[in-house]
């Protein structure tokens, strides 16, 4: 697998033909675990990261259900290979800024990503378009299984799964739904759920954006407890009854924009549309905020010649590192901006 | 209210004993409470035992703060000060070692729980490389590692899980 195949498709987990994608785009799950015979990274040399890389790499290659997969050597790779896989949600920040000897191991189709050398010894990810939490959780819980079986994960009865960071401490499990929530934007109601959310101890955070602030109204909402609280309860919570309930909020501030104010609406979105189709320079900041007011046109149906796929698409296509490495050069702001105007255009007009 | 001996001056040492169950009160002044010997006992024992209990506590104090900054883990070399500076442990077995400052830490962070609910590592449940001669035993085994899980005795369990691994 070459990264540059990845640079120029959409991720499987952006696929708008599943229910809910509307609004739901992708559900995650990941799981923290350590090997009980290391110290935690942040203690650890080179030459014992080293050898907890080889051991899980290998562990990891040799695990049949899991298809075609690759391992991508992140301490070797170059600065725009660990942005592109940051884009595309394949690997953290996190990973791509660490020390020494690290990796992922990722399916040829994006649904699955193995961070090594993370925070901890092993960060299992496994994703899907839409909401499937059931989906994602007994994958990864197989995953895990057969990976246990071979070694010793760092587990005491009382606390679970030992991680490096106590608040991972227990099931390890961090379960997350990226949302698109434009009507809650536009109608001003995002604080109060925001509010209600961190109430019931999920945490929210922006999705293209650092920090809580989000670029174009995607966001991440994600567990905080992971101990006292079993892997299936918090993933039922999720699944049937916290992220149906936030989209029939954004489904009912959708409607009454359409009742109460059609024009702003309107106005909003034929902006979007006509800025996107005819701008000759144009950051990646305004394009996540115009694409996503496009998005919420085309989902409540004011727009009908453009599909969601081609916008998904471009939410990937217009990120700095994709725009660079399918250049095949890096190219500064202002070559980026020229490039990501000239991509929009292309597949807008 | 006047003192309940001299009748004369003002009760203003209220003493409430209960003898076989029965309450019974007194109202006196100072000075025939001092007569009685009632309130000079318990004043005086009253500040001894405050003074005795901020100087333990200031020794205990002193002892757990530098005991604390001392304690390092065998393991690994961290201290609970450099935890609390970067925010990640060093190995498994700090714990163990800062069991008490980090069951603060784990309470405030996971929304007051303290103990683990949900999966067991496939490893612990599933001895597929039993020897076979053992193979009852393990089993016998493992049914009392799932009761010592469901009674939250985990030091029962972590007991039963060293005997799996030497059988396995």
């Amino acid at each position: 697998m070459r990264l540059t195949d990845l640079s120029t498709r959409t991720s499987q987990w952006f696929d708008p033909n599943v229910p809910l994608s509307d609004i739901v785009i992708s559900s995650r799950i990941r799981l923290a675990r350590n090997l009980a015979s290391h110290r935690f990274i942040s203690r650890c040399d080179d030459k014992e990261k080293q050898s907890i890389l080889q051991t899980l790499k290998e562990i990891i290659l040799s695990l049949r259900q899991l298809g075609d997969i690759a391992f991508i050597d992140i301490a070797g790779g170059s600065v725009l290979e660990r942005d592109l896989l940051i884009e595309r949600q394949l690997i953290s920040r996190n990973l791509a800024i660490g020390r020494g000897p690290r990796g992922v191991v990722i399916a040829e189709n994006e649904l699955f990503a193995a961070q090594i050398n993370e925070e901890d010894h092993l960060r299992l990810c496994v994703l899907a378009p839409g909401l499937n939490l059931d989906k994602c959780w007994q994958q990864i819980n197989r995953i895990d299984d057969s990976i246990g079986e071979k070694i010793e994960y760092a587990f005491s009865f009382r606390y679970g799964f030992l991680t490096a960071c106590p608040t991972n401490l227990g099931t390890g499990i961090r379960v997350s739904v990226m949302m698109h929530l434009p009507a809650l934007k536009m109608t001003d109601q995002l604080k109060k759920l925001f509010d209600s959310v961190k109430d019931m101890n999920l945490t929210v955070r922006g999705l293209f954006g650092e920090g809580t602030e989000a670029i174009g109204d995607f966001f991440q909402i994600s567990n905080q407890v992971t101990l006292g609280i079993s892997e299936q309860k918090i993933v039922e919570d999720f699944q049937t009854l916290i992220i149906p309930k936030i989209v029939e909020y954004e489904r009912i501030a959708r409607d009454r924009l359409l009742v109460k104010d059609a024009n702003i609406l309107d106005d909003k979105i034929a902006r979007a549309l006509a800025v996107l189709k005819s701008a000759r320079l144009i950051s990646s900041h305004e394009a996540m905020f115009l694409l996503s007011n496009l998005r919420m046109g085309i989902n409540m149906g004011r727009i009908k010649e453009i599909s969601i796929g081609t916008i998904n698409e471009l939410f990937l296509l217009t990120q700095p590192a994709h725009l660079q490495i399918n250049k095949g050069r890096p190219l500064n702001a202002e070559q980026r901006d020229i490039l990501r105007a000239e991509t929009l255009r292309a597949k807008l007009n | 209210m006047q003192c309940e001996i001299c009748k004369t001056r003002t009760a203003t040492v209220h003493l409430t004993e209960i003898v076989n169950g029965q309450r019974a009160e007194s109202h006196l002044c100072q000075n025939c409470a001092q007569k009685e010997g009632v309130t000079i006992k318990s004043q005086l024992s009253l500040n001894e035992l405050l003074s005795s209990l901020i100087a333990a506590h200031q020794q205990t104090d002193e002892t757990s703060g530098s005991e604390k900054s001392r304690r390092v883990c065998p393991e690994c070399g961290i201290t609970m000060e450099q935890f609390r500076k970067q925010a990640v442990l060093g190995c498994p077995k700090d714990y163990d070692v800062f069991e008490t400052d980090l069951k603060e830490v784990i309470e405030k962070t996971q929304d007051n729980n303290l103990t683990h609910k949900g999966k067991v590592p496939a490893q612990i449940l599933n001895s597929s490389n039993a020897r076979p001669e053992n193979h009852d035993k393990i089993e016998e085994l493992k049914k009392q590692l799932s009761r010592a899980v469901e009674k939250e005795d985990y030091e029962l369990a972590a007991k039963i899980r060293d005997q799996l691994k030497d059988l396995s």
